[in-house]
Formats: C-alpha cells, sequence, structure tokens
C-alpha cells in the first residue's frame, strides 16, 4: 500500500509524528482521515429504528442507553456511603462543558436533600446589617453567568505515589470538572448588609450535616464571588449544592461551599477543620502553608490516555483539556517523545478565564512506544511543572495542589498507561 | 459627598458587586435568629458557649460515641487516626494527628460540635463537647487528665505544631 501524498506533506512540529495543529484546523483531515477507513462489505440495508417510529417525547430527558457506560468514578470513606469523591470520566468527554450528571463530586457528610422553600442564607457578623435571604429573594437578585472549572484541591494526589497507578485520566485527574454557572455576584448582598472596615475575611458555612466551612479573604469575595443557583441553565443538583452554593472562580474546590446557609464577615480567618489540618500544604521542612488558594496551571491528554487502546499505526488527533486558576490558558505544548521535542497544540475557543480549554493536535503514530505529554501556559506566563520538577520543590509530603505535567505511554501493541516520565 | 468617595472606593475592587446594584430583599436578622445559627468558633474563642468538661468525662463520651470510627483511645481506623504521630512531620509518611498537626485547639471543639458523632451530628450536649474536646487533647498529652476546658480557658491551649503555618494568601493591594 502506498503512502497518501497528503500525509507526506504535512508539516511536523515536533518529534516522533507531531504534526501542525494547522492540520485540524483546515479541511484536510478529513480527506487524510479517509485513507484510514475501511468500508464495510455488507450492502446497505434499512436497520430495525427506521421501520417504526420512535419512541414518544418525554419531559426530561436522557442519555442512550448505549451511553450507559459512561459513569463516574465513585469512591466513598470506610463506614460511609456519602462521604469521599467521585470523579468526572474526563477520558469519555469533549469539549469543556461537564454534563450536571458527571461533575465530580466531594462530600463530607453525604448529600443533602434541602427544601428550598425552608432554606435561607444569612449573612452576618462585621456587617451594619445582618440580613437573612430566602430563596426566592435570591433568585430576584441579579445574575451573572460564566462558563468556569471547579477543580477539588486533592486531583491528581495519585500521581504522588512512587508508583504510577493504572487507572484512567478520569481516576487520576477527574476531581476536575467545568460548567456554566449562574447566580448573584456575592458583592452585591454584602454591600447590602454593609460590611465593616475590619471585615477582611468571609467564613461560608454549608448545611450538610458536616456544616462544611471555609474562610474565604473579602477581596475575593468582593472581586468575583458568585451565590451560584444554576448550572448548565438548570437549577444546582444536590450534588453540587442544591439550593444555592458558593462559587469562587479558580479557588480550590473545597472553598466552594455547597449548600451554602450562612455567611459570617470576620476579621481573621476562623481556622476550621478543612483550612488548618486538611487543605493546608505540609512542606519537606516540616513547616506548613495555609490558604493556598488558587489552582495551578495545568493540563491533561484525555485522548490517548490511560488503559485505552491505540487501533494500530496511524493519524490520531490528540485531544485534552487545560486550565488555570490564574486566567486564561495561552498555551498548551504536546510532546510525543517524553518531553525532548514540544509542538504548540490548537486551542478550540472561546478561551476563557478559569475554564478547562480544550486542545488537540494531530498525531502520526507510527506504531513505536511513545510518551505522550502535554504543558499549560496560563497568561500570567506560569509553566506547568514536570513531575521531578514539582516533586523536587514540594516533597512527597505535599497533598494537595498536584500540577504536573501528565505523562503517557504508548506501547508497541498500542496499549496507553500511566508513567512518570 | 462621603459617601460617594467610600462608594468608589469599594468600586475600584468590586467588580462584579458595583456593576449592578441590589433590590435590596434581605429581610433583617435578629439577634435571637444569629445566635440560633453561629456554630463557629475562632481561634480567639469567640462563639464558645458556656460548659466544661475535662478528659476523665470525656472519655466516657468518647467511648460511646466516638470510639467505632476512630478506634481506641484516637488510634483511629477506620476513620481518622486522632492521637500521636508529633516528630513525624518531615517524615517521607507523616502522620497528621490533632496532637502533631492541628494548629488551634479551638478547631477541635468547633468540629466535633458542627460535624460529629458522623451519623448523629449536632447532638452533643457543651459540657459533652468541651469534655470530647479534653479527651483528645489529654490523649496528645497537651493538657492533663483534670484540665478543665471551658470558654476561657480552650483558647488558651498553644498546640504543639502552632508555630509552624504560614499563611500564603496575600492580599491584592488596593488600587
Amino acid at each position: 500500500m502506498t503512502k497518501s501524498k497528503g500525509l507526506d506533506s504535512l508539516e511536523p512540529v515536533a518529534g516522533n509524528g507531531l504534526l501542525h495543529r494547522r492540520l485540524f484546523l483546515t479541511g484536510s483531515a478529513a480527506v487524510l482521515g479517509a485513507t484510514f477507513m475501511t468500508a464495510k462489505a455488507a450492502p446497505p440495508e434499512v436497520p430495525a429504528w427506521m421501520k417504526t417510529p420512535g419512541m414518544p417525547m418525554r419531559a426530561y430527558g436522557e442519555r442512550s442507553p448505549h451511553e450507559a457506560g459512561v459513569q463516574r468514578l465513585v469512591g466513598s470513606q470506610p463506614g460511609t456511603t456519602g462521604s469521599g469523591a467521585s470523579r468526572t470520566p474526563l477520558e469519555a468527554l469533549e469539549g469543556i462543558i461537564t454534563p450536571s450528571s458527571l461533575h465530580f463530586e466531594r462530600h463530607h457528610s453525604g448529600v443533602p436533600d434541602i427544601d428550598p422553600a425552608q432554606h435561607q442564607v444569612l449573612v452576618h457578623g462585621l456587617v451594619e446589617r445582618p440580613l437573612i435571604f430566602s430563596m426566592d429573594a435570591l433568585a430576584r437578585y441579579p445574575l451573572v453567568s460564566r462558563i468556569q472549572f471547579l477543580e477539588c484541591s486533592g486531583n491528581s494526589g495519585g500521581n504522588n505515589n512512587a508508583e504510577a497507578p493504572q487507572q484512567t485520566a478520569g481516576g487520576i485527574h477527574g476531581l476536575v470538572s467545568c460548567s456554566d454557572w449562574t447566580g448573584v455576584p456575592l458583592g452585591i448582598l454584602l454591600e447590602e448588609a454593609g460590611v465593616k472596615p475590619a471585615g477582611r475575611w468571609l467564613l461560608a458555612e454549608g448545611a450538610d450535616s458536616a456544616a462544611m466551612s471555609r474562610s474565604v479573604p473579602m477581596a475575593k469575595a468582593m472581586d468575583d464571588a458568585i451565590l451560584a443557583i444554576y448550572q448548565n441553565g438548570e437549577r444546582l443538583r444536590p450534588e453540587q449544592g442544591y439550593p444555592v452554593r458558593l462559587f469562587l472562580p479558580g479557588y480550590e474546590g473545597n472553598m466552594n461551599v455547597k449548600w451554602l446557609r450562612r455567611l459570617k464577615v470576620t476579621a481573621e480567618p476562623t481556622m476550621t477543620k478543612d483550612e488548618t489540618s486538611k487543605y493546608s500544604d505540609l512542606q519537606p521542612n516540616g513547616r506548613s502553608l495555609l490558604f493556598t488558594f488558587p489552582m495551578e496551571a495545568k493540563s491533561v491528554i484525555t485522548s490517548p490516555s490511560g488503559t485505552q487502546k491505540m487501533q494500530g499505526p496511524g493519524l490520531y488527533q490528540i485531544s485534552g483539556l487545560a486550565w488555570s486558576g490564574f486566567g486564561r490558558i495561552r498555551r498548551v505544548d504536546v510532546s510525543a517523545d517524553g518531553g525532548k521535542t514540544w509542538g504548540e497544540a490548537a486551542l478550540e475557543g472561546p478561551v476563557l478565564p478559569m475554564a478547562l480549554t480544550r486542545f488537540r493536535m494531530p498525531w502520526r503514530w507510527d506504531g513505536s512506544p511513545s510518551v505522550l505529554q502535554s504543558r499549560a501556559i496560563d497568561e500570567t506566563g506560569a509553566v506547568q511543572p514536570s513531575r521531578a520538577a514539582l516533586m523536587a520543590a514540594r516533597g512527597a509530603q505535599f497533598r494537595y495542589h498536584y500540577n504536573a505535567v501528565q505523562s503517557w505511554s504508548v506501547a508497541a501493541a498500542g496499549d496507553v498507561s500511566n508513567v512518570y516520565a | 459627598m462621603r459617601k460617594w468617595i467610600v462608594t468608589l472606593a469599594v468600586c475600584s475592587v468590586a467588580s462584579l458587586a458595583c456593576a449592578q446594584e441590589g433590590p435590596g430583599l434581605g429581610v433583617p436578622a435578629t439577634p435571637e435568629q444569629i445566635a440560633g445559627w453561629d456554630i463557629s468558633i475562632g481561634p480567639d474563642g469567640a462563639g464558645l458557649p458556656p460548659g466544661s468538661g475535662t478528659a476523665t468525662a470525656g472519655k466516657v463520651v468518647y467511648d460511646a460515641r466516638c470510639l467505632a470510627c476512630h478506634g481506641v483511645d484516637g488510634a483511629g481506623q477506620p476513620n481518622d487516626r486522632l492521637v500521636g504521630g508529633q516528630g513525624t512531620l518531615r517524615e517521607a509518611a507523616p502522620i497528621r494527628t490533632i496532637g502533631s498537626y492541628w494548629p488551634y485547639a479551638t478547631t477541635v471543639f468547633d468540629y466535633v460540635r458542627r460535624a460529629m458523632p458522623y451519623v448523629t451530628p449536632h447532638t452533643l450536649t457543651p459540657d459533652e463537647t468541651y469534655a470530647v474536646t479534653a479527651y483528645l487533647l489529654a490523649l496528645n498529652e497537651v493538657i492533663g487528665d483534670n484540665d478543665v476546658m471551658n470558654a476561657e480557658t480552650l483558647p488558651k491551649v498553644v498546640m504543639p505544631n502552632r508555630a509552624s503555618f504560614d499563611s500564603a494568601y496575600r492580599e491584592p493591594r488596593r488600587r
């Protein structure tokens, strides 16, 4: 079989078969893709679903039963069913919006079933006028909508282990999701309550049975925080804080308190369990950092990725996600030779601040063992570090904010696995 | 005029808040309502309720209400270990417990009161909560078995790892 002329004329941008991102931006990919398609020999037939009228309409939609295998990976803490985490199956999804049903979860005492008619939010503490807001009242406030990611600060922590965990992209990195969040700018409510000058922090508390609580800097609360009441166009899912959650763009997931019931303006942080004993960063010298809030620049290739299998040599599209809690993704580089050479991936627009950003890169795999990596650079110039650099800087004690480059090994037989490279 | 200047200063930071004005639908909260809702306790002890307890009384409460999840004497399993680990924070596998890691004793009271026991939270009395807190502090040899924990004494307890925390947060400069 002779090689397609088109493939020979493609412009390599880095070693081991990485091709210019232009390939998928122009129409040429479709032509090239045809080279690899094998036509089915069977004659055209009328399938069963064309011989009878389809299903009736339904008041609330569901996905195809053929997609039922796409599931969150649920892991509970011992002796509980509702505490722990479930992870988004990143490898099964495309685009940048996470379906609400597949948004990751992290709960500390299960998912409460809250009656919105009884739920209220109290704003008090160092304010001129303590106020109580009903859900009906909150829904009448001016709303803003933004597509933004949410990431648990413990995401990707499995890669802290001495041995690389053999899991899917979602199994390792699936504590990140991205939604269209709609809510009331928190600053409006705080201005109505009248924050006193000494009020530099805010305690946010949930109405779950752990009354999960975190301290939030007033500057963040007044800048871009919202009380979210809609997710992807509909009211929040119970797992995401129904009927109202705090949403702090770019900040570690735990601070985005779900089932929000109380905001107390304070002079100093309250030093809750989840900002001292947990979600603090122990360093090699034995000292610990409190309040490491923004999630750093990060990316992961979702296709091909861990536990997947390549379908033989040929042209593939590498696809992945990049994000930064400090703003927009400026660039994503991809390597197919374990970081020796890098090429710039195409970013799918719109590239939004503190949102997942989809990147893509054409790759002609020649069938030889390869190591795929991606490296995000955000608009502040922050570069996603290698694993070796991150581990050297932070030590093994560090539990949270793991944002190192992910390496996927592609074996000659096509099996994709997690490696430290 | 003075109000206008204040508003301007706030708006330079409050990008979202100042873009729009609220309809003023909050209902004033009474002190009684606030007292019922406000369960958080600061590191200075603000918010601690009346009541008291010792480790001796706390062991009784612990064995009945906490042991099933946290083990005998806070040794852990199936859930978090609460005792020991002092001196391990620089090791590759540090043991983070109340005694080895937590910076504030007030956090123990706050967390027990808001979230524990896991299956029946908000059922311990203030005396029981002080007692369990005292028990956990005494197991970690931070206080003695007969030391009384109350709103006055608890905030004065200095945790062993207290001086090892630094804040990574820097307030943005006011423009």
